[in-house]
């Protein structure tokens, strides 16, 4: 059964779609992702998109389903590498993400997570 | 005397007519002269006579047998519109082979003043109807090239520019309607990209009038840029706009709003954690 791989970086994950997403592979990674969230204990995720031609309302869907996800497990997500054209379109089609954080890319992404958990963390 | 026809006339007398109408036409075409060699004009004239000639029966130009008339009419309007020619100009092209044929009707018909009345009537309508088609193909001609114009003012008026690293501005000029936003969000991402800017500012100080399409597109822009990881300030916002733009209850969201680019760029560099100083005086 194909799975999208999920990478660790630090303490984020790292899962980069490449192919068409479906239904099943959809559900495969939510699964996977949930999983390695809380026995990584991983606080943020990056979902790359940069290979993405074509967002459509499900893909969108999917996105903003992880992030709320690991929003109640108290990890971060943030989109990186939308392509122009993708995000014109979305824009167009009404679909802009919103609460889903993006970045340019993967080191953005990181920066990103970083700063805002570094403003909830402290000294305990 | 049998009464002759249009096309008859014609035939008996081609290389006259031809070389009288091609006399008028240089005398009416002195300023231009230089635009349009003899060469090109008596292979035109030569076309059109040998149409006329082969479809001067048929009243209506707009029948089958005149489409190779109308094919050389449209494609020499487009000539000379290239040119710079006015459309009474590339008409007197047509118009001016009026007085050569009225002569040969004349001396044709003889002492038949009536048919030469209809004949050169008939004739005459001819030459009008092809003159005005001439007009008409100039019109079309010119209304393509300042459609022309207007795509490529287009990509003119939206560019984007590196104010600092990572910080872009985009001065939009002029009305901002969907066409133009469909540019400008495409410059505005593609720089996103190729610069790696977190940030946009984009001032419209040039834009004449918000209403809520203007509000709709730049709202939209915004929207992609985010998408993109970039957080957007509009600026350039004239004290009337900011009143129309509450008149018209525009929610302009979690969007930041400067008055002027300066301000726009002041904020830009403090969120970049930079800040500008005087160079200490040295002691």
């Amino acid at each position: 059964m194909e799975r999208i791989p999920i990478l660790k970086v630090r303490d984020c994950l790292l899962v980069t779609i490449q192919v068409d997403m479906h239904d099943r592979l959809a559900m495969t990674l939510q699964d996977d992702l949930t999983e390695q969230i809380v026995s990584q204990r991983a606080r943020g995720v990056l979902i790359d998109i940069s290979a993405l031609d074509v967002v459509d309302s499900f893909i969108g869907r999917m996105l903003s389903n992880i992030a709320g996800m690991s929003r109640i497990l108290d990890a971060e997500t943030v989109v990186v590498g939308m392509q122009p054209s993708v995000a014109i379109t979305l824009v167009e089609l009404g679909l802009s993400l919103p609460g889903i954080r993006t970045a340019l890319n993967v080191d953005r992404g990181m920066d990103l997570l970083s700063a805002s958990r570094g403003s909830e963390d402290g000294p305990v | 005397m049998a009464r002759l026809t249009l096309a008859e006339i014609i035939d008996r007398h081609e290389s006259e007519l031809l070389d009288e109408w091609l006399r008028r036409q240089k005398e009416s075409l002195t300023s231009r002269r230089d635009l349009v060699s003899d060469e090109e004009l008596r292979t035109d004239s030569r076309n059109l006579l040998s149409v006329l000639r082969e479809a001067a029966a048929i009243e209506d130009i707009a029948k089958p047998v005149w489409d190779r008339g109308r094919d050389l009419l449209a494609d020499l309007s487009r000539r000379r519109a290239v040119l710079g020619f006015s459309p009474n100009e590339t008409a007197t092209f047509v118009f001016s082979l009026k007085q050569p044929l009225f002569e040969r009707i004349t001396g044709a018909a003889g002492e038949d003043s009536k048919h030469a009345a209809e004949l050169i009537w008939y004739t005459s309508t001819l030459l009008d109807r092809l003159g005005l088609y001439t007009t008409e193909t100039f019109q079309k001609s010119r209304e393509e090239l300042i459609i022309r114009q207007q795509q490529e003012l287009l990509e003119l008026s939206t560019p984007v520019v590196e104010l600092w690293t990572g910080v872009l501005a985009i001065p939009l000029i002029g009305t901002l309607d969907s066409n133009r936003t469909q540019v400008v969000m495409q410059n505005l991402l593609e720089a996103i990209v190729a610069k790696g800017a977190s940030l946009a500012i984009i001032d419209i100080t040039g834009v004449p009038t918000v209403d809520t399409l203007v509000a709709q597109h730049l709202l939209k822009t915004v929207a992609a840029a985010r998408l993109m990881g970039a957080e957007c300030i509009i600026s350039g916002i004239r004290p009337q706009i900011a009143q129309t733009i509450i008149h018209i209850g525009v929610d302009l969201g979690s969007v930041i709003t400067k008055a002027t680019l300066a301000d726009a760029f002041q904020l830009a560099l403090r969120k970049a954690g930079l800040s500008v100083g005087k160079f200490q005086e040295r002691a």
